[in-house]
C-alpha cells in the first residue's frame, strides 16, 4: 500500500498511570502534527478549541525520537506558560531541526473544562518509525 | 504477573535473583494477589533498575508499585557515590517532591456536618486547582531565588504560615544543597505564577474524618482521635519540577554513553553522582524539593484562610508533611557499616523509624508519620515508621493506592457528573473544574488502598495508625 493513501490520524494508547499519544501519517512531519493533536485531546475535546492564536516553535535534537520528545515538550511549555491549547499544527523538519506553527487559543476553564495538565513527554513507549505500509508513526507516553 | 518468576522470601517479600546485567537482586513487597495484579512492566522496570551502576543491596518495589517511567512508580533504590553510583531524573520523576501534608483542625465530624458545603465552597474558591488556574503570588528573580533556596522556610518568612509548622516538615521545611543557578530560565518561567496552586491529575485537597484507629498510643502522639476532622493536601513542585525533570532527562539520555552507562531503557537516563551533570541535577532537584515544600506551605496558608471564614478562630496545626518523589542523601547501615547513600524514592514515602536523628522530638518514640493518600471517595491512611523498615527497604513505604485502570478506560467507564452525584449520596462532596478529570480519577480506577497499606504493615515497611475517609474533595 502506498503511504500517500493513509489518512493522517491520531490515537491514544494505554499506560497504567498516564496516557500514550500516537500520530500516524504518510510523512514524518504529519505524524508529529497528529501526535500533538492527540496530546490536546488528552486535555480537552478538540472541537472546543479554535485556532485564533499562532505560535512559532523551533527545536532540535540528535535523533528523531529525541526530536519528537523535544517537540511535544516545546508545546507543553507554550501551553503552560502562555495558557494555551492548540488544535492544529504545521511542522517542517530539515536536518534534525524542527520548525513549526501551532494554532490555538487561550485556555478558557468554562469552555474547555480541561481534564488534566500535561507535565511533560516521557521516553516511555517512545518510538518514531515507518510501518510496513510506509506510514510514519510517532508516539510516547505523556505524564499527567 | 506470574508469581513463579519470584523466590518467596517470606509472606510479603518476593525476590528476583540477579541475572543478566543485574548487579543486585530486585525485591517486591506484596502478597500473592497484589503481585498477580501487578503489570509485568513492574518486573521489567525493577530488574532494569537493578542493573544501574553503584546500586546497593537491592532494587525495591513497594506494594502499590505500577508501571512508571524507567523506575516503576513505587520504586526505591540507593546508590553509593564511591562505587560509581548514579542519580536518575526518571528515578525521582517529573513531579519532584510531590507529597502529602495533613493538618489538624481541632473539629470533629459533628462540628463539620452542618457547614461542610460552606467549607467545600470556601476551599474551592480560595485554593486554585486545575489547568489554567493561577496563583495570587508572582515571583520575580529575587523572590524566585529565595523560594528555591528556602522552601517552606521562605514561605513562612513571606507570611505564609506559623513558625511551629517547620519542624513537622521533612528537612524542617528547607532542603539543604539547593543550587538555584542550575534551574533553567524556562523552569522559572513555568513557576512564576504557579505558587500556591494544586495542579491537576491525582492531586487534591481533602477534608477527611478519622474513621478507625489501629494504634491508640501512636495515634495519641500524632493527635488523632476517632471522628476528628483533618485536611490533607496532595501536590508537588508544579511546572518548575516538571521542567527540571524534562530537561535533565534529555541531558542524561544524551550523555549516558559519555559516562559509559549502558541503559536498558532510555527512560532510566542517569549520571554518576560525582559527575558535573549528576551534581547539577542534584542542585536543581533540591531546588525543586524546596519549590514543592513552599507550594504546600502556601496552600496551607490559603486553607487556613478558607477555613477561618467558616470556623472563625480555629487553629490548623500540621500533623506532618511527606514527599514521595525524591532522591536524598541519607545514612544507612550496610553490613554493619554506616554509609552515605543517595536514596531514590519514586512514588514511595520515607518512613524513618523510632529514634531516627532527623525526626523532631515529638516523633522520636513513634517514628515519623507516613501519610498515604487514597483515591477520591475511598480512604487514606496514616502510618508510622518502624525500626525494621531500615533493613527492609532503606526506611521506605508505599505512597498511595496506585492505578488499577488507565485514564482512557476510566473516562469510558464513568461519567464525571454521575460519579459526583453518587459520592454526594454517600456524603462526599466533590468540587472540580473538570467533570472529565473527575471521571479519570474515579475511585474504582485505583487499587484498593486498604490492601496496599495492609501489606506495607505486614511487611514491616510502616505500621498502621489511623484510617481517614473523605468528606470534601477539591480535585484539580
Amino acid at each position: 500500500m502506498n503511504s500517500k493513501t493513509i489518512i493522517p490520524h491520531w490515537e491514544h494508547f494505554e499506560h497504567e498511570a498516564d496516557i500514550g499519544i500516537r500520530g500516524i501519517a504518510p510523512t514524518l512531519e504529519q505524524a508529529f502534527e497528529q501526535a500533538a493533536v492527540a496530546m490536546t485531546a488528552v486535555v480537552t475535546d478538540l472541537d472546543l478549541v479554535s485556532d485564533s492564536k499562532v505560535v512559532s516553535i523551533h527545536c532540535e535534537a540528535p535523533d528523531t525520537e529525541l526530536l519528537f520528545v523535544s517537540w511535544i515538550n516545546e508545546l507543553v511549555y507554550e501551553m503552560a506558560v502562555n495558557g494555551l491549547l492548540f488544535n492544529r499544527y504545521e511542522v517542517v523538519i530539515t536536518n534534525g531541526k524542527l520548525s513549526a506553527t501551532a494554532f490555538g487559543e487561550a485556555v478558557d476553564r468554562q469552555k474547555h473544562q480541561p481534564a488534566v495538565e500535561i507535565k511533560g513527554a516521557t521516553f516511555t513507549e517512545l518510538r518514531v518509525y515507518q510501518q510496513a505500509d510506509n506510514a510514519w508513526v510517532a508516539q510516547c507516553v505523556v505524564d499527567v | 504477573m506470574d508469581t513463579r518468576q519470584f523466590i518467596q522470601r517470606d509472606e510479603t517479600c518476593w525476590e528476583i535473583k540477579p541475572y543478566g546485567n543485574m548487579r543486585v537482586p530486585a525485591i517486591i513487597y506484596a502478597d500473592a494477589q497484589l503481585l498477580q495484579d501487578m503489570d509485568q512492566k513492574v518486573y521489567e522496570q525493577i530488574t532494569n533498575v537493578a542493573t544501574l551502576p553503584g546500586i546497593v543491596e537491592a532494587a525495591y518495589a513497594m506494594p502499590d508499585a505500577h508501571w512508571g517511567y524507567g523506575f516503576p512508580i513505587g520504586g526505591v533504590a540507593a546508590f553509593d557515590p564511591d562505587q560509581g553510583g548514579v542519580v536518575s531524573a526518571g528515578g525521582v520523576g517529573f513531579d519532584i517532591s510531590c507529597g502529602v501534608r495533613t493538618l489538624h483542625t481541632g473539629l470533629n465530624i459533628a462540628d463539620l456536618q452542618p457547614h461542610k458545603h460552606a467549607l467545600a465552597d470556601a476551599l474551592y474558591r480560595t485554593v486554585p486547582a486545575g489547568l489554567g488556574s493561577r496563583g495570587r503570588i508572582h515571583l520575580n528573580h529575587e523572590t524566585m531565588h529565595g523560594m528555591l533556596t528556602g522552601g517552606a522556610k521562605w514561605a513562612l518568612e513571606q507570611g505564609y504560615g506559623e513558625a511551629q509548622d517547620l519542624e513537622r516538615i521533612e528537612e524542617h521545611g528547607c532542603m539543604a544543597g539547593a543550587e538555584p543557578h542550575y534551574v533553567s530560565p524556562r523552569a522559572r518561567e513555568r513557576q512564576k505564577d504557579e505558587m500556591g496552586t494544586l495542579g491537576s491529575g491525582n492531586h487534591y485537597l481533602e477534608v477527611q474524618r478519622v474513621t478507625e484507629i489501629f494504634d491508640q498510643a501512636v495515634a495519641k502522639t500524632f493527635g488523632l482521635h476517632i471522628n476528628d476532622v483533618v485536611i490533607s493536601i496532595h501536590c508537588g513542585s508544579r511546572g518548575l519540577g516538571h521542567q527540571i525533570g524534562t530537561e535533565f532527562l534529555k541531558d542524561m539520555a544524551m550523555s549516558a554513553a559519555q559516562y559509559q552507562i549502558v541503559l536498558p531503557d532510555r527512560e532510566l537516563a542517569c549520571a554518576p553522582l560525582n559527575s558535573p551533570l549528576g551534581k547539577k541535577y542534584l542542585g536543581a532537584m533540591r531546588a525543586g524539593i524546596n519549590c514543592a515544600l513552599a507550594n504546600r506551605q502556601i496552600i496551607t496558608h490559603l486553607t487556613r484562610q478558607a477555613v477561618a471564614t467558616v470556623f472563625p478562630g480555629i487553629h490548623l496545626g500540621l500533623l506532618y508533611d511527606v514527599s514521595h518523589n525524591t532522591c536524598k542523601l541519607e545514612q544507612h547501615t550496610i553490613n554493619g557499616q554506616k554509609k552515605s547513600l543517595y536514596v531514590h524514592r519514586k512514588g514511595a514515602t520515607r518512613a524513618f523509624g523510632p529514634g531516627h536523628p532527623d525526626l523532631p522530638t515529638v516523633f522520636k518514640k513513634t517514628g515519623q508519620p507516613v501519610l498515604i493518600g487514597g483515591s477520591m471517595g475511598t480512604g487514606s491512611y496514616v502510618l508510622c515508621g518502624t525500626q525494621e523498615s531500615e533493613q527492609r527497604a532503606f526506611s521506605s513505604a508505599c505512597h498511595g493506592a496506585g492505578r488499577a485502570m488507565s485514564r482512557t478506560q476510566a473516562s469510558k467507564q464513568w461519567q464525571g457528573r454521575t460519579l459526583v452525584e453518587e459520592l454526594a449520596e454517600r456524603g462526599i462532596i466533590i468540587r472540580s473544574p473538570s467533570m472529565r478529570g473527575v471521571a479519570e480519577e474515579a475511585p474504582l480506577a485505583y487499587k484498593d488502598v486498604s490492601a496496599v497499606v495492609d501489606i506495607a504493615d505486614r511487611a514491616g515497611l510502616a505500621r498502621k495508625v489511623a484510617r481517614l475517609e473523605p468528606v470534601v474533595c477539591i480535585k484539580g
